[in-house]
């Protein structure tokens, strides 16, 4: 199973396990990581549930979608590294991807 | 803090906090059972998450019904209530509740509506949609003084030093409307391309052009003042440089957010931010104040707007107990019943 760690603000780290095709969002959600929100529940509608993609993991993540870019002109601190994480599904290649939760969400 | 009364308080049976999709069938259940209902909400259309997060996602749970937006859905229930003839208060947001001597409830809204109720049903979702809050510190020391997340009168705004941070409708609008009266105006964006209205977009490039207002790519970074008086917005390029703006007023435009909001002061026991209920009547600690929907918690529930519209119903002949509590409640079916096809015009 493919594993995502998220690294909180202050440095603490949550590694949980990632089933291939769902969310980066979801996976924090069903394993209580704080620091995402995700207040309209992954319809890319809110942006609460912005992270940082890690440098090492930027290429492999890939960009933002044009909507999705549009939706981090609401969210804080945005970096040439971030994503909405209800955009981001797991494949087999993405295991261990790490993803850093920023300052505040809204 | 909310405004002296304007108006002599409005009487009504229940008062319904949260015009989202439960809060709309609540006046459906409640009118049922021959109860009138006001209904509150801060957005300024009814609908609540369905309108404001996902008008056109598809939802697919709704029992009956294949797949419908949310917008659609909050159309038909619309439909559905009009029988009721319920009273919308829009774009106001109760700031107090507080039971009188009778048992009853007296609540009193942002722009001073008064409303006293046999009965409170909070079916505020995920709480009220505030304005998102950039991470700055110290910014509680400038709010309400030097930044401000809505314009009420344009003309407080004459003459001062104003950055407009944002890139959707609502800078873009403000930067519009509020150019005229400024001293300066810069817009801070992150990018240079909108989220918003292409016309605002080209008129603002064209004050842009015309260097009536300034346009500078970025992001905020820190707020520089004293005793909450604005005198610079520091702003970040991508490359972490820093760069001052001169300002007297910051105007953050981010979108909204939910936050629990005032239900958090009104003396209900909250669980975890959520209001804890029975699974009878749905009732909160406070008898006669119900919560249904979203805001709500109690062992197993699922926030689904179809467990909402179960709850509208249980929460609804509780309510028409604590009304008219000498009324025998007779079940009926819709199907069947005439007195319901009278209440609902079919008859």
């Amino acid at each position: 199973m493919p594993k995502i760690t998220y690294i909180e603000h202050g440095g603490k780290k949550h590694t949980v396990d990632a089933p291939l095709g769902t969310t980066v969002m979801e996976n924090a959600i069903r394993n209580g990581v704080p620091g995402i929100v995700a207040e309209c529940g992954g319809a890319c509608a809110c942006a609460t549930c912005h992270v940082h993609v890690d440098e090492a993991w930027k290429e492999k993540v890939g960009p933002p979608s044009p909507m999705e870019e549009d939706m981090l002109d609401f969210a804080f601190d945005v970096k040439p590294t971030s994503r909405l994480s209800c955009q981001i599904k797991m494949t087999d290649e993405l295991d261990g991807l790490v993803v850093h939760t920023p300052a505040q969400q809204g | 803090m909310s405004k002296a009364p304007t108006s002599e308080p409005i009487n009504t049976d229940a008062v319904i906090i949260g015009a989202g999709p439960i809060g709309l069938f609540a006046v459906f259940e409640l009118g049922l059972l021959d109860l009138k209902a006001h209904v509150i909400d801060i957005l300024p259309k009814p609908g609540g998450q369905c309108a404001e997060l996902y008008p056109e996602k598809p939802i697919y749970d709704i029992p009956g019904v294949p797949v419908i937006s949310g917008e659609g859905l909050v159309e038909k229930l619309l439909q559905q209530i009009k029988p009721f003839s319920p009273q919308f208060h829009l774009g106001e947001r109760v700031e107090s509740l507080t039971r009188q001597k009778d048992g009853s409830f007296w609540l009193a809204t942002d722009i001073g509506t008064v409303i006293e109720a046999k009965v409170v049903v909070v079916a505020a979702g995920g709480g009220s949609f505030e304005s998102k809050k950039p991470p700055l510190a110290d910014l509680a020391d400038y709010e309400g003084k030097s930044v401000f997340y809505l314009v009420r009168r344009i003309e407080d705004f004459r003459g001062k030093r104003i950055v407009v941070a944002g890139g959707g409708d609502s800078a873009l609008d403000w930067t519009l409307n509020l150019a005229p009266v400024a001293k300066s105006l810069t817009l801070l964006h992150r990018r240079d391309q909108f989220r918003a209205a292409p016309d605002s977009v080209s008129k603002m490039k064209a004050l842009v052009a015309e260097k009536k207002i300034a346009f500078e790519l970025g992001q905020l970074h820190s707020l520089e003042g004293e005793g909450g008086k604005l005198s610079r917005v520091v702003a970040r390029r991508e490359d972490k440089s820093t760069f001052p703006l001169e300002a007297d007023v910051l105007l953050p435009f981010f979108g909204l957010t939910m936050r629990l909001g005032p239900v958090a002061n009104w003396g209900l026991k909250l669980e975890d931010g959520l209001i804890a209920v029975d699974t009878e009547k749905f009732q909160s600690s406070e008898p006669g104040i119900f919560a249904i929907g979203d805001i709500n918690t109690y062992p197993g529930k699922l926030k689904l707007i179809l467990s909402g519209f179960h709850e509208a119903a249980l929460m609804a002949q509780a309510a028409a107990k604590v009304v008219n509590p000498d009324k025998r409640i007779v079940f009926q079916y819709t199907t069947t019943s005439t007195s319901l096809h009278k209440k609902l015009g079919v008859s």
